[in-house]
């Protein structure tokens, strides 16, 4: 029970638990003769994949480069300009950090709709659902990594006479790294969400939402599909992207040694 | 207590800055509405219309107020316009989901802590689950769950909100059940005590401060995903309902009283599993994290 995971485990394991459910998916559907408006086997959605690849990628392109990463971008950056600002004031932060807190567990994505009534149908207002709902998480994760610094590190930057820039730059801001890649990995998920569910209050004919329900309209199950595995492997992605960064700019915190 | 004179002041600032940006943000609307009648704009004229528009680009603070007042006190709460009754439905489906959630997540955890397999197959495809939006597999959630014979939105909009409210019960509760320490687990042995024992009288009890921590946060997430199941199964009520009939029939007031309708009930959830989390916490002793 003591023994360590070999690497060969850490990804036998898992991967083989996925290709197993695959096939008593795939077994189980010709089985039971499940209608594929229903549940398409695993055969029929990659089919489908590789037959409406340009859909796809279109789809791709609109929802998560356009919607999605800008607002990812915008709100991560508002978010970390903010937190800088208020990090300077006592009472701004006091009064600010219980809000946004609080604003941080809403449900935000229910500004879809009234950021498609103020930015139109196509990509912008997508970019302003994820910006917003974005925003709160990383300005919460900043504000608490601008403070993880111990007393003893501060009062060692006041002996070198390190103005706060100094201290800022040198000193709190690789401090609060761990604390940034943790938000963003909260956010690129809400990314996802965000511009997905912006896409059902309206969008140019194309996008991962507009054609999820277009499809499930016309009970195209299997494209359906399609659009979730190409959604799952974006996030996915995602994660593992700012994952591999954060070893390689955070390689001294002790979560990353051990 | 004493952060309440700053959160006032940047909630002051904040309802402030909403003032001002109706007033920009209608004033469009005023001067167009002018140019058409050939009319001439005066400040306070200005001001009043952009106050009190029907269909504003966004509503002044006071305006949400009273259509909320109107939608809760004023109308029945049988009615389909209250919010009080869309808010009781997205209410339940958030339980419903919450209890989910609770019980996938701690069932998980256990499987994890006990069994080196376990572990290593499920951990990852636990963390993959949260990566997925689980929007774009909100409509099949809804077709499945009809198939299986379920009758109502009820079912598929809950699992919708367990899925995004296991996680943080099952990575608390990993953490809470590994929580004993080596010194503990070989006191342990030396009484000779079987793995169920190991389990029941020690690593499930220390887990507990781990497991109440982590509801604040389930709740929260298992509303987030109500709404979302709302506003991405086509629901037709529910405040998530409420937000889409606003948007497709341009009443932006709905959207506006929905939305903060739902950050209202929002709030109250986290305060009460807060409550109840402080309550365990102190009958356990006043052990904190």
């Amino acid at each position: 029970m003591n023994r360590s995971d070999t690497r060969a485990e850490q990804v036998l394991w898992p991967l083989g638990f996925g290709v197993l459910v695959l096939v008593l998916w795939e077994v189980g559907v010709r089985l039971f003769g499940v209608s594929p408006a229903i549940l398409p086997p695993p055969s029929a959605i990659f089919a489908a994949i590789l037959r409406s690849g340009p859909t796809l990628w279109e789809d791709w392109v609109q929802t998560v480069v356009k919607g999605a990463l800008n607002g990812l971008w915008m709100g991560t950056l508002a978010a970390l300009i903010l937190a800088v600002i208020i990090d300077r004031f006592v009472f701004l932060k006091r009064g600010l950090l219980p809000v946004a807190n609080f604003f941080a567990a809403l449900p935000i994505v229910g500004l879809a709709p009234i950021m498609v009534m103020w930015f139109g149908f196509d990509w912008h207002s997508k970019a302003a659902v994820v910006a917003v709902m974005v925003f709160f998480p990383m300005l919460v994760n900043m504000l608490g990594g601008l403070a993880a610094v111990d007393m003893m590190q501060r009062d060692l930057m006041r002996t070198y006479a390190a103005s706060h820039t100094q201290t800022l730059l040198k000193l709190r801001g690789p401090a609060a790294l761990p604390f940034l890649f943790n938000g963003l990995k909260i956010a690129t998920s809400l990314a996802l969400i965000g511009a997905i569910v912006a896409e059902y209050f309206g969008s140019p004919i194309r996008g991962m939402g507009f054609r999820i329900s277009t499809e499930m309209g016309r009970l195209a199950t299997d494209m359906v599909w399609a659009e979730i595995v190409v959604s799952a492997v974006t996030g996915t992605a995602l994660y593992g992207i700012v994952s591999a960064i954060e070893k390689r700019v955070t390689f001294w915190h002790p979560s990353q040694r051990g | 207590m004493k952060n309440i004179l700053p959160i006032l002041t940047v909630v002051a600032v904040l309802i402030v800055i909403w003032y001002g940006a109706a007033f920009k943000m209608n004033s469009t609307w005023t001067y167009d509405q002018a140019a058409r009648a050939g009319t001439e704009v005066t400040f306070s004229d200005l001001l009043s219309d952009t106050m009190q528009q029907t269909r504003p680009l966004l509503p002044a603070p006071h305006q949400i107020a009273s259509e909320l007042w109107k939608t809760t006190v004023e109308k029945k709460i049988t009615s389909k316009r209250s919010m009080v009754y869309q808010g009781m439905i997205t209410l339940k489906t958030t339980l419903l989901g919450f209890v989910f959630g609770i019980v996938i997540g701690v069932a998980l955890a256990t499987v994890i802590v006990l069994s080196r397999v376990g572990r290593l197959t499920l951990m990852p495809w636990a963390i993959i689950s949260q990566t997925i939006p689980i929007v774009a597999l909100a409509p099949i959630i809804v077709v499945l769950s009809n198939a299986v014979g379920t009758g109502t939105l009820m079912v598929p909009k809950a699992i919708i909100a367990a899925y995004l409210s296991f996680y943080p019960v099952l990575v608390s509760m990993v953490k809470g059940l590994t929580s004993p320490d080596q010194m503990q687990l070989d006191l342990l042995r030396t009484y000779g005590a079987r793995q169920s024992d190991v389990f029941w009288k020690l690593r499930l009890p220390s887990s507990m401060p781990y497991f109440f921590a982590s509801l604040k946060v389930a709740v929260a997430a298992s509303f987030v995903g109500a709404v979302v199941a709302e506003l991405s199964t086509s629901a037709i009520s529910g405040l998530g309902a409420r937000m889409l009939i606003g948007s497709q029939f341009g009443e932006p007031m709905i959207m506006w009283a929905a939305l903060f309708a739902a950050a209202i009930l929002a709030g109250l959830l986290i305060f009460l599993v807060g409550s109840f989390e402080k309550g365990a916490r102190h009958l356990m002793g006043g052990r904190a994290l």
